[in-house]
Order: structure tokens, then C-alpha cells, then sequence
């Protein structure tokens, strides 16, 4: 095992392990059969990891509605199935999650999803803790990696005992920690593979469903009885001056805050233990709920009628921290800290020779409206390319720019596109392309087609010709598609080419009737274009007037070399000239888009190595 | 640091911040601690600034983030990141900062300047600074892309590991093709944080 450790004091084999890594295992012992996701941060590594073991049958679906709905469908058919998300993918699948509440299962269903508070890798924050009330099934909630592990499994035995999907909540703080797990035994489903036919239970008719959402009434009794006395619902006695409710990395915090206080840990919170809380608070002179994000504990709480402090002293923005619960609860600051000094950012970069800083160049140069939607390509947005003006959610791109193009009529023709990544169209922009073209638009989709799901790390997709298992697959073509759904004008462009893209792009954008312009080339973090031999350019310095024009790309690998009016003499230079740019070879890959931009000749091509 | 400590690792994506910090959390591992590390994935890592916190102790570590002001020992690959993370130290601490320069695009566009002395900003608060030019260890070992566990070498002399276990760790957790380099760079980087 890669990640055992070395120490060995107890029987078990122990593992240091991310949560993530922690999640997939726990899959491998939990007998699951089938797993499907879509990527996003935090949650990408489970199904990565998962896929390493060849052992259970892994895939990256569309998006995850497709992947809830392939779970469902193997769940129905006797095996335990897992679907895994970040918060807002759950978004995605809540269509099909509500309604598998009423159906139940056959064999267990797991949902995991990732929340990402603080939003290091998201646009939004929502808690996907309401997500488990709104669809009246149970949510278990780790605070680590050895608790993900432990509860994956706990999550199989309470779908299979309860009839009932199950969620569970990971984050930030649980996907990418890192802590010591204990490898544990398989376990094995108690149902038999096959269809059987159940219409009453899995053909929510309207009568059907009338009949289902009974049994989902009496399911949540069950487990609200079932939680009272579930094990990791754990009462930890200390100073009963302060007792804290908490779950997961919020428990960490506040544990770590105040370690000698009394908790209620809870390792389901949905539904609660009423009974249980109500005999911890009736011991503790204080009780505090300590929560990230929504008050979803506190305000079940206050409803029981039992006096609590939550979130009006604890943030409801942001990631906890023991500092932060600490500075929350007592009011005091704490220890003075230094405070920061300001510095130039160092915010993320698109890479150097990425394909789609010729396109986001060019869009600039063109002054339109950039309809923006999710991946790599959101980074188009800061200086000096500053040329993406919308970014909601993944496929949004498409029908916003429609719905511009419809609320400005024949004034907007020429002013608004829509950019959109290969494996964020293919997530769910097609249908609001469908919508373009048979609403009779004009407006311009641009996918970016690298081939490859590049944000989230390189996860193959529909359109990269293999699967997360390895094996070769159908790439979707997409001219033919487009063409196929009535995209009279569809065009492919090398954005590396800067010039010829800015012509096709000038052409499509002003066509009053819809089109779409490919710019095809694989991202350079992809394993193919990171073997290829690279060709990087130099600086021919001598030549350099200053101008910055190569500057505007924004590539990592130029920068900028300030003059003093003496030191541009000393170099030959005139004397007002306040700079000049050499290029980093060590970064340079040799796309070229540079050498377009220089009109002096400073920039040499390479010649190889 | 006997009992319990607290590690940051910063820098910029792509530095092998990360390797740096798990061949630490082994090396802890096998002296008998409990650990957390907690690592930025996702958007924040196309070249940006990047951190990992690494907390051990005798005793079971509950929060693997480390809080403000509590920082033991920080591993900065680069000068400016080092300064970066200020408030998470304290003037007990001690820093060991490569003294490699990386301009952000800011600096690269000619926007911004990098700012000059700036680890005076850590000595003027009574903060020890390692300046290590752990690019030239490397290089003297033979290789580039070992500046990092030159840099775990200066940081494994301040923590309660044996050097012996470091090694181990070194030779159990990097390819067999690169251990060599690693543990020249390593006991190159040991000996230069005498």
C-alpha cells in the first residue's frame, strides 16, 4: 500500500491519508460496485482514487445528474452504488434526488458531496446540509479522514437498513486534509443483484408517488428514533459551564478551541436526536452550536424550544477556525497576531502556453461582451486579458448570451459571445445551444475544446477519447454535433494562431444568425503536450523597444526588466526607454502567440532542444 | 517542538511544496506522532500562492489548520511568500527561506515592483530567518528539481526526527531513479542549517 506508515503500534494497518484518499477506500471496503461523478473541487480525487483500485467500476458521467441517475439505476439493480459532486453539482442532481428519497433503494446509495467554504475553488457557498431536509434523507457528516472512511461505510448499512439514499457531507477541510486512517475489513452487500419489477415503490406516478411519500414520513421516524442512539451521536462530558453542539471539521475547531468543555458530536445531522440534545443541554449551563455556513443546526434547536448561542456570535461567512470559534465565543481576540504587510498578489494564472490566452487576447481586442461560464478559462477575467463579464454557474454561458441577444434585438448583434470549456459545454451548454438555434439567435458560441476537463486536474471527458478507467473512447466531434442540432456556421481555429482566430472571430460574432467557433488545442497539461518536445523562444534584447506589447498576453513566462534613464543608455537604448522583457526558458513551451504581438523582432523562435 | 509543533509550507504552485510537506508527515509518522496536513488544491494552484499546514503531537492533533500567530517552524521556497504569511507567525518562530525570487504578474507586467529587503519585515519583529539558497544545493547535487528536499534537509534539524528515519523516509517515498540525487540534496541541505 503507497500510503502505508511507517509506524507500528497498533494491529491495524494505519495509512496517512487525504480525505479523499480515505473516501475511496472506504468505497473499496464498503463493497461498492458502481461510482460516478462529474469533478469539482473538493470532491475530484474520490472517484481518481477510486478508479486506481480496478477494482470497482468507475466513470466520469456528463455532469452529475447523469451521475446521481447512473447510481440510482444500480442501485435499483442490487449492487451499492456511490455519486460524488462538489456543493453545487448537487444543484445539478437535486432533479433526480428528490424524487430517489421516495423510491428508496435495492442495493445501498451513497451521495458525497464536497462543500467548499471560504469558496477557494467555487463560485457560491451554499451549505448542502439543507439539501438533506429539503429531500428528507439522512446526511452523515466526517470531521476527518479516518471518519470519512468509517462513515462511507456507516452511510451503506443505513441506506440498505432504511430504504433511502444517503448523503454524505464532505469539505475543503476533510477532501484535501490529510490524517492517519486505519484500514478496516470489506464488508459485502446483503442484496442480490437483478431487476425486479416494483412499480408502487419505483414508478412515481402520481399515485404511486402519494403512496411513497407516506413511507418517507414514517423512513424519517425511523431514523430521527435511530439517531437518538446512533454511536457516532457522541456525548463527550468535561466543564459543564460550556457545552457545544458541533459535527465535522466545526467539532475539530471548537474542540480545539475549548478542549476541556462538554460536546455533543454529531455524526448525523439530519435528522437530529432531539431527546439527545435536549438531555446534553439540560447539563451545560451555556450551550453554543457551533456550525460553519447556515444556522441548520441552531435553528432545529431553537424549535425544540431550547435556548442556544449560535450564529449571532459565530460567523455564518467563511471557513471556521479554532481562532475564529475562539475569538467568536469569548469575545477576545487572543494573542496579538502581526498584522499583514502588503505585497504585490500572486493570484492564479492561466499557464504559460495555454491555448486560450489567444482567444481571451483577441476578445479583448474585439471589445465585445464576454458571456463567461466555468474552468481555467474564468482566469480570462483578470488583467491584463480582462476579457470574460459574466461567470454564474457551468453551461450559463449559452442562454445568457441568448437572453442578451433577445433582450437587445437587432442593437446587440456583434456585442455579446459566449465562451464555454469542451467538458463545461458538454455538462450542460448543449441544450441552451439547442435553444439558440431553434429560438432563432444570432449569437456566437465559442467552445474552447481542450480536450480535456483542465481545472480540476485533467479528468478525460466525452470529448478526450479515453475514460477515468483508462480505456480508449469515443471523442466527440464536435462541428458534426453542432451542425447536427442546425449551427449553420461552425468553424474551427487554432487560438495559438492569434490573427487568423481574430478574423474568424470578427466574422462569426457580426453574423446575424447563430454560429459557433471551435478553438481547438489540447491544454499543455495534458500528459500527450506535456511529452511533446518543446521548442521555447528567446529574447533578442538588443531589439526590445519597450513597447509591451507582448506584455498583454499575461504569459507567466514574460516579464517585464525596468530601466533607469542611465542603465538604457548604458544598453544602447534611448534614453526615455523604461524597460524591456526577456522571456523565462524554463517556462516556455513556444506557442508562439508572442512572436505574433512583437513587431521588432525581439522574440526569436526556438529552435529546439 | 519536543511535545507538539506546527509547520507551514508556502510558496508557489508548481514548486514541490506539497512533496516537501508529505515526506515531513512521514518522517513524523515513523517517529511515533500523530498528524494533519491540510493542502490548497483546485483554482488556487495555476501559479498562485500555495501553503500547506502541517501540525504533530504526542497527543491526537484535532484542527489540521494552524492558527494565526502559532507558526513554529515555516518552509518558504520563495522570499516574498515567506512574508506573505505573516500573521500566521509569532517572534518565537523560526523561518527558513529559500531565497529564490519568483516575480507575480503584477511584477512580471512591470505593474508592481518585488519588494526590496522584504524579509526584514520578519528580523525587524524578532522572527530567526534561515536564508537558504537551496537552488545552488541542488544544483551542487545534480539536480534542479531537488531544491525542495534540499529544503526539507535545513528544516530536518529543528524537528525531533532521527536522521536516520528522514532517509528512510526519503528512500521508502521517491522513486528509486531519484533517490540518489535526493539524499545528496538532502544531506546537503542538513548540513548547510547547521
Amino acid at each position: 500500500m503507497v500510503n502505508r506508515v511507517a509506524q507500528n503500534t497498533s494491529t491495524a494497518e494505519t495509512l496517512w491519508m487525504s480525505g479523499n484518499e480515505a473516501l475511496a477506500l472506504g468505497a473499496v471496503e464498503a463493497g461498492v460496485q458502481v461510482a460516478s461523478g462529474y469533478p469539482g473541487t473538493p470532491s475530484t480525487e474520490i472517484l481518481e482514487n477510486l478508479s486506481d483500485y480496478k477494482s470497482v467500476y468507475c466513470e466520469w458521467a456528463p455532469n452529475e445528474k447523469v451521475a446521481l441517475e447512473v447510481a440510482i439505476g444500480a442501485s435499483f439493480a442490487g449492487v451499492r452504488a456511490l455519486s460524488t459532486m462538489k456543493h453545487v453539482g448537487l444543484n445539478v442532481a437535486a432533479d433526480p434526488l428528490f424524487t430517489a428519497s421516495y423510491t428508496g433503494v435495492r442495493g445501498g446509495l451513497v451521495v458525497i458531496v464536497a462543500d467548499d467554504p471560504s469558496m477557494y475553488s467555487s463560485q457560491n457557498e451554499q451549505d448542502s446540509r439543507n439539501y438533506a431536509y429539503a429531500a428528507k434523507l439522512p446526511m452523515l457528516e466526517p470531521a476527518d479522514p479516518a471518519e470519512a472512511k468509517e462513515f462511507l461505510k456507516l452511510a451503506y448499512r443505513l441506506s440498505e437498513q432504511f430504504d433511502t439514499p444517503v448523503l454524505l457531507r464532505s469539505c475543503t477541510r476533510v477532501a484535501h486534509v490529510k490524517g492517519v486512517v486505519a484500514k478496516g475489513a470489506a464488508e459485502t452487500s446483503g442484496v442480490t443483484p437483478g431487476l425486479e419489477k416494483n412499480p408502487a415503490k419505483l414508478v412515481m406516478l402520481p399515485a404511486h408517488a402519494r403512496g411513497r411519500r407516506v413511507a418517507v414520513g414514517e423512513r424519517q421516524q425511523k431514523i430521527a428514533e435511530f439517531a437518538e442512539t446512533f454511536a457516532e451521536n457522541r456525548v463527550e462530558m468535561g466543564d459543564r459551564a460550556m457545552g457545544f453542539i458541533a459535527a465535522g471539521t466545526s467539532y475539530l475547531y471548537a474542540k480545539e478551541a475549548f478542549p476541556h468543555a462538554s460536546f455533543l458530536k454529531l455524526g448525523m445531522v439530519n435528522p437530529l436526536p432531539e431527546k439527545l440534545i435536549r438531555d446534553f443541554a439540560s447539563q451545560v449551563d451555556t450551550l453554543y452550536i457551533v456550525e460553519d455556513l447556515d444556522p441548520f443546526i441552531e435553528l432545529r434547536v431553537k424549535a425544540m424550544g431550547i435556548a442556544c448561542t449560535g450564529k449571532e456570535k459565530v460567523p455564518a461567512i467563511g471557513e471556521l477556525s479554532p481562532a475564529v470559534v475562539r475569538k467568536a465565543i469569548t469575545g477576545e481576540a487572543g494573542a496579538a497576531v502581526f498584522g499583514p504587510v502588503e505585497l504585490p498578489p500572486r493570484p492564479p494564472n492561466m499557464c504559460p502556453g495555454c491555448p486560450h490566452r489567444g482567444l481571451f487576447y483577441n476578445l479583448n481586442r474585439l471589445k465585445v461582451f464576454v458571456s463567461g461560464d466555468i474552468g481555467c478559462y474564468t482566469l480570462g477575467a483578470l488583467p491584463p486579458l480582462t476579457a470574460m463579464d459574466t461567470c454564474v454557474c457551468m453551461g450559463a454561458s449559452v442562454g445568457m448570451a441568448h437572453g442578451m441577444a433577445k433582450a437587445l434585438g437587432a442593437e446587440g448583434l456583434g456585442k455579446a459571445v459566449a465562451v464555454i470549456g469542451d467538458s463545461t459545454f458538454i455538462h450542460s451548454g448543449l441544450t441552451s445551444l439547442i435553444n439558440t438555434v431553434y429560438n432563432q439567435s444570432y449569437s456566437t458560441v465559442i467552445i474552447l475544446d481542450n480536450r480535456i476537463t483542465a481545472m480540476t486536474g485533467q479528468q478525460p471527458n466525452p470529448a478526450s477519447g479515453s475514460t477515468i478507467m483508462g480505456e480508449p473512447a469515443n471523442a466527440i466531434d464536435f462541428p458534426e454535433l453542432c451542425r447536427a442540432i442546425g449551427v449553420k456556421h461552425v468553424r474551427t481555429v487554432n487560438p495559438h494562431d492569434i490573427e487568423a482566430t481574430y478574423a474568424v472571430l470578427k466574422e462569426e460574432i457580426e453574423r446575424p444568425e447563430p454560429s459557433v467557433v471551435i478553438t481547438r488545442f489540447p491544454c499543455v497539461l495534458t500528459p500527450a503536450e506535456k511529452k511533446r518536445p518543446k521548442k521555447p523562444f528567446h529574447s533578442n534584447t538588443a531589439n526590445c523597444t519597450g513597447c509591451g506589447m507582448c506584455l498583454k498576453l499575461g504569459c507567466p513566462a514574460i516579464s517585464w526588466v525596468a530601466l533607469t534613464p542611465a542603465e538604457a543608455t548604458a544598453m544602447g537604448k534611448k534614453e526615455k526607454q523604461k524597460g524591456y522583457t526577456i522571456i523565462n526558458e524554463t517556462m516556455c513551451i513556444g506557442c508562439g502567440q508572442c512572436l505574433t504581438l512583437c513587431k521588432f523582432e525581439a522574440i526569436v523562435a526556438g529552435e529546439g532542444k | 517542538m519536543q511535545e507538539q509543533g506546527n509547520i507551514h509550507f508556502c510558496g508557489v504552485g508548481g514548486q514541490g511544496i506539497l512533496l516537501a510537506s508529505e515526506l515531513t508527515a512521514y518522517a513524523l509518522l515513523a517517529a511515533g506522532f500523530d498528524a494533519k496536513k491540510s493542502e490548497v488544491h483546485g483554482m488556487a494552484q495555476r501559479g498562485g500562492s500555495v501553503e500547506a499546514h502541517l501540525r504533530f503531537g504526542r497527543t491526537k492533533v484535532y484542527s489540521p489548520l494552524i492558527e494565526p500567530g502559532t507558526v513554529d517552524i515555516m518552509l518558504a521556497f520563495e522570499t516574498m511568500e515567506a512574508v506573505r504569511y505573516l500573521p500566521l507567525l509569532k517572534k518565537e518562530s523560526t523561518v527558513i527561506v529559500n531565497t529564490q525570487q519568483i516575480p507575480p504578474p503584477a511584477v512580471a507586467t512591470g505593474k508592481m515592483t518585488y519588494p526590496d529587503r522584504c524579509l526584514d519585515e520578519l528580523t525587524s519583529r524578532g522572527i530567526s530567518v534561515i536564508p537558504v539558497d537551496a537552488f545552488a544545493i541542488a544544483k551542487q547535487a545534480g539536480n534542479l528539481k531537488a531544491v525542495n528536499v534540499a529544503l526539507v534537509g535545513v528544516l530536518s534539524r529543528l524537528l525531533p526526527v532521527e536522521e536516520a528515519t528522514w532517509i528512510e523516509v526519503i528512500k521508502e517515498r521517491l522513486p528509486a531513479k531519484i533517490v540518489e540525487v535526493n539524499l545528496a540534496a538532502f544531506a546537503a541541505g542538513r548540513k548547510a542549517g547547521e
